[in-house]
């Protein structure tokens, strides 16, 4: 049941679901993209979340109420929608269990449920995945959804494309730490993320990728147009790298040479439900195939 | 002409009106933390209401100007020399080439704002001037000035008269407790009845970690939740919600403890419960709130909101027309 609430004189806040799923995603994803497309005078934000979504506005321009009915309005629009979403699909290389990760997350293991063990140990044990190898198998072996962009400048939140069983969950440190690297690849609850900077963080942390996501400067070339990479509704597909391949990515990137594998896909949400493992390896057809 | 940074002050940072249409992206709003006196500073000189200023946080720069400037100094009581001369807070004086511009101690608020006539003439990034130090956006090098630093002054048009002031009754200061009004909203729902009630009565307390992206408070009673299986995907905590957005001003309670109130630089989404949000008139009182201020939630509603809002334009249109 959606719940609509003021976030003061200037936000209206639209809860879609209380917990996550892709269903509630596609809903929040499509109203936001029908706020758009309806130019509303007076809405200056517009920000899909995971399973929720808000909006920013001038209530010296619209009432909150006129807002509020046009919401609704879209609502039952969005519902009679057939969640088709014209995308794109990126391949992530990431360099699992990493010394850099590794070096922060041994200074702040007093932070840690268990400071015995290190992040992707702990998550592996927790998930019954067998150990490092079996995690990263279960990490990398299914494409994920963006569910939503932000905390900082270009975070991506992901959400994993297998069923609830099989999602990987785990708690966030009990207090965050001070301090993460950038471009680490974490995850918290049931959401996955990309750091986009170095900072502050509550995330277990797993691994780190040589591709940079946000770019104030704009220099790098993939990145030129605009600074932040991701969008909420790509589809990312993890790459296991070693250190070497690692190494040679962040020298691509520094010679301006390295360029995101990616492809244009168009996701059904029920051709995705009605056979999930089958429709994941079509994409992955689709992102491999030349 | 320019501005040599001698000293930069504790945390002094470009900023204007903002940068609004990215928060999607994780990219805030940023701008001065007191806009209302971040305008008055700006009008006083003869800019735009938006042109780019230095926003200063309890202590002040020390700066040297290339060039003759016009000068004003708003928000909070952070009083201006020239060459060791003092001058008055909230109105236009100027300044010679090759002058030092310095501060004496903080006497009230927290936040002073010093336009230059012509502006400080960074470059827009993202439709602003605004400082996001967090994501090492706009402002000077996306980062809070450092001594050696050299600020481009943009073009004046017209030279502002010195002596113009702001009256005293049209400045605002927080009041002692400072008042916050807020809306009872998202997931207030999950507090108790009691701890709602709690929340309004008890006296805060600024707490020390207090800057741009929030306020926290400490010293009220902790928030107790009301016991529920945690929906899939928020996270075990009471207070663990599906991470969603948070909208500025609004008030989260990582653990029950210690709201903490989002400002311009806010993170844009998260995983913990929202119980209400600061209203548009109340937010640039917080950038003028010191660590230890202690602090009172007053409950508000939607009309009530309005009503304050407009009663601020009207203050602010009060100073437009003084200084016409």
């Amino acid at each position: 049941m959606t719940r609509y609430s003021y976030g003061g004189d200037e936000h209206i806040f639209v809860e879609v679901d209380e917990e996550m799923s892709l269903e509630a995603f596609f809903k929040s994803l499509s109203m936001t993209n029908a706020v758009r497309e309806s130019r509303i005078k007076g809405v200056t934000e517009i920000c899909p979340a995971n399973a929720s979504f808000q909006i920013k506005f001038d209530p010296d321009t619209i009432k909150g109420d006129d807002l509020l009915a046009e919401l609704k309005k879209l609502e039952r629009g969005a519902e009679k929608g057939d969640s088709v979403l014209k995308t794109r699909i990126i391949e992530i290389p990431v360099f699992y269990n990493d010394p850099w990760t590794r070096e922060t997350l041994m200074r702040f293991r007093e932070r840690h449920q268990d400071p015995k063990s290190t992040d992707i140990e702990y998550a592996a044990r927790i998930n019954n995945l067998g150990g490092i190898d079996g995690f990263i198998k279960a990490h990398s072996g299914s494409p994920w959804f963006v569910s939503m962009v932000g905390f900082v400048a270009g975070l991506p939140f992901l959400y994993q494309m297998v069923d609830r069983q099989h999602q990987i969950e785990v708690p966030k440190y009990l207090r965050p730490r001070t301090d993460t690297p950038k471009l680490t690849v974490g995850h918290g609850g049931c959401f996955g993320c990309i750091y986009s900077v170095r900072g502050a963080g509550g995330y277990q942390m797993f691994g780190i990728t040589p591709m940079p996501i946000y770019d104030p400067q704009q220099q790098i070339g993939y990145l030129k147009d605009f600074m932040v990479f991701f969008r909420p509704g790509d589809i990312v597909k993890w790459k296991p790298i070693d250190r070497a391949a690692y190494d040679s990515a962040v020298a691509e990137v520094a010679a301006g040479k390295f360029a995101p594998r990616m492809r244009n896909v168009t996701f059904s949400l029920g051709e995705f439900q009605k056979d999930t493992a089958g429709y994941n390896h079509k994409l992955e057809g689709v992102l491999n195939g030349n | 002409m320019a501005i040599k940074v001698i000293t930069p002050g504790l945390a002094t940072t470009v900023q204007d009106l903002g940068r609004p249409g990215y928060y999607h992206l994780g990219i805030p709003l940023s701008g001065g933390m007191d806009r209302f006196a971040l305008r008055a500073a700006n009008m006083l000189v003869g800019n735009d209401e938006g042109a780019a200023v230095l926003e200063a946080v309890f202590t002040g720069p020390e700066l040297e100007f290339t060039g003759d400037a016009t000068v004003a100094v708003t928000g909070a009581e952070l009083p201006p020399r020239v060459d060791g001369q003092p001058r008055e807070t909230w109105t236009t004086f100027r300044l010679r080439a090759g002058q030092r511009l310095s501060f004496d101690f903080l006497k009230k608020g927290a936040r002073a704002y010093i336009a230059v006539g012509g502006g400080i003439d960074v470059p827009v990034v993202l439709g602003s001037r605004s400082t996001y130090a967090l994501g090492a956006l706009g402002g000077h090098e996306g980062r809070k000035l450092q001594a050696g630093d050299l600020l481009p002054v943009g073009k004046v048009d017209s030279v502002a008269k010195e002596g113009r002031s702001v009256p005293g009754e049209l400045r605002r200061a927080p009041t002692m407790p400072a008042e916050l009004r807020v809306m009872p909203g998202l997931y207030w729902h999950r507090i108790t009845e009691a701890s709602g009630e709690h929340f309004f009565d008890d006296e805060w307390k600024v707490a020390l970690e207090a800057d741009r992206i929030g306020y926290r408070f400490k010293g009220g009673r902790t928030l107790e939740f009301i016991p529920r299986t945690p929906p899939f995907g928020a996270g075990s905590d009471p207070s663990n919600i599906v991470d969603a957005c948070y909208p500025y001003g609004s008030i989260q309670v990582p653990g029950g403890s210690e709201p903490i109130v989002l400002h311009r630089d806010a993170v844009s989404g998260g995983g913990y419960c929202m119980i209400g949000t600061v209203i548009s008139a109340d937010m640039d009182l917080i950038g003028q709130l010191q660590p230890h201020t202690p602090t009172r939630f007053v409950k508000t509603d939607l009309e009530a909101a309005l009503a304050a809002r407009h009663e601020r334009a009207a203050l602010l249109e009060q100073v437009r027309s003084t200084l016409r």
